[in-house]
């Protein structure tokens, strides 16, 4: 079966993650992807502009409804927990999940819910907890668990507690994670 | 017409639902899938009740958890001058059109415990329209609607309110604006003094007068697409020709049926106008 979905969760050190995965996607790449970067509550859409320099993939900041379209990438936008329904993203001012909104947690959590194991969640460097329960949802949903090797990343603490938390499918340095997710949803028949 | 075949959990959510909305009437039947699960299991944690069938058969004799699950499931997060931004834009795009008619209403839906009411009391004072101004305050729930009414809140909250209110362009000392009294504050009587608050259920009542203005904001992001074309025609056909439509930062009415009806006032900040 094809996989439909990547969400990819970080919090610090995300954006030069970021700049470095996103960057190495072809433009034909078969899969949506939805990125949760923990950022400031009032932070505007440079964000979206700053990655959008470096990738080659239309980059949104996600409003209410948006339909999943592949071969584009989505943010979270400040301040709103971004949701996956099937086709379409919905958004939430709820509470703070592990101090975070947006929370990785809350979007991988939701995209296992919605497209099961056609999705594939990624977690990269960052300096807590959050993203770990949402990993282990989706890998127990049987979607595809990739962690950032953490000597590679800026900050190890949240790639080292997912992989002490989960049995993941891959632990892969910064620059092999997208040549993998190339694989994997070229080697599924897109 | 074919069933629809649901995953086993999803089946226990939906019967919760239709259970609901059969006994007592609550509809969130066309409510946004992933966030109503998401309340529904920190519900469960919190009444320390294990899986959505226990809590379905619980609700349906337990009139009392019904009325605590329906809290537990609409959300009130609001503050004053909450995305401060949105006030400036109103202030430069929207006032100057105010200011040409001679009584304004304006319908603020979903208001929660009022905090987004009073700032918009504020501005519209500052911008010397309020004298003319009616605003029509409603929400479902009415808890949240009697601590709107008193237009008390917490003294603690006054420094976050403070600095949203400069930079939503204040143009006074924001404590003119209440009174603290040991750990509260209460808001100055005449910001209520044209606010009529009052209950009303975006999902199930239809119009009640027609509006210059109408404010909702990070209300319908909780809504499905069906339910938000619903609500979109409940506005459109309660705005006066030219009305102004504010929705939340992320809300748009770009994937609605309302899409053309109306034009781009201040896109960032998502305030629209009908065309006609």
């Amino acid at each position: 079966m094809a996989y439909e979905l990547i969400v990819i969760g970080t919090s610090l050190g995300g954006l030069s993650a970021l700049k470095t995965l996103l960057g190495a996607l072809p433009q034909d790449f078969s899969a949506a992807l939805a990125v949760v970067q923990h950022r400031h509550r009032e932070s505007d859409q440079g964000l979206g502009n700053f990655l959008q320099q470096f990738t080659v993939l239309p980059v949104h900041e996600v409003e209410d409804k948006e339909c999943i379209q592949a071969g584009h990438v989505y943010l979270a936008p400040a301040d709103y927990h971004l949701l996956v329904e099937y086709g379409y993203f919905s958004l939430s001012i709820d509470e703070p999940v592990s101090y975070a909104r947006p929370s990785i947690d809350v979007l991988l959590e939701s995209a296992a819910d919605s497209y099961n194991e056609r999705v594939i969640g990624v977690i990269l460097t960052g300096a807590n907890q959050d993203g770990v329960k949402g990993l282990s949802t989706l890998k127990a949903r049987g979607g595809v668990a990739i962690v950032q090797d953490p000597d590679t990343a800026e900050s190890p603490v949240l790639p080292r507690a997912a992989i002490a938390a989960i049995a993941v499918d891959a632990i892969l340095p910064l620059s092999q994670i997208a040549p993998r997710l190339i694989h994997l949803c070229a080697a599924t028949g897109g | 017409m074919l069933a629809t075949i649901l995953k086993p959990d999803d089946l226990d959510v939906h019967l919760l639902i239709e259970g609901l909305y059969h006994r007592y009437g609550y509809d969130f039947r066309n409510y946004a899938p992933a966030s109503l699960k998401r309340r529904i299991q920190s519900f469960l944690r919190t009444e320390q009740i294990a899986t959505v069938a226990e809590l379905q058969a619980q609700v349906l004799t337990d009139r009392a958890c019904a009325e605590r699950l329906l809290l537990g499931l609409t959300v009130n997060t609001t503050a004053m001058f909450r995305d401060p931004s949105f006030y400036v834009a109103f202030r430069q795009q929207v006032v100057p059109l105010l200011r040409t008619y001679p009584f304004l209403r304006i319908w603020h839906a979903g208001c929660s415990t009022g905090q987004e009411v009073y700032s918009m009391a504020i501005l519209l004072q500052e911008e010397g329209l309020y004298h003319r101004c009616r605003i029509y305050a409603t929400d479902a729930n009415d808890r949240v609607l009697q601590i709107a009414r008193q237009g008390i809140y917490p003294y603690k909250q006054m420094q976050d309110y403070t600095q949203l209110y400069l930079k939503a362009g204040g143009q006074r000392t924001f404590s003119e604006y209440y009174t603290a009294k040991y750990n509260n504050v209460i808001l100055r009587p005449a910001l209520r003094e044209r606010v009529v608050f009052g209950e009303h259920n975006l999902v199930t009542d239809g119009s009640f007068n027609e509006f210059n203005v109408i404010i909702c904001r990070n209300v319908l992001i909780y809504f499905n697409p069906t339910l938000q074309n619903q609500v979109h025609g409940l506005f459109y056909n309660s705005l006066c020709k030219f009305g102004i439509l504010g929705l939340g930062k992320q809300e748009t009415i770009r994937f609605t049926k309302y899409e053309t009806a109306y034009d781009d006032l201040a896109k960032a900040e998502k305030l629209y106008r009908r065309r006609n």
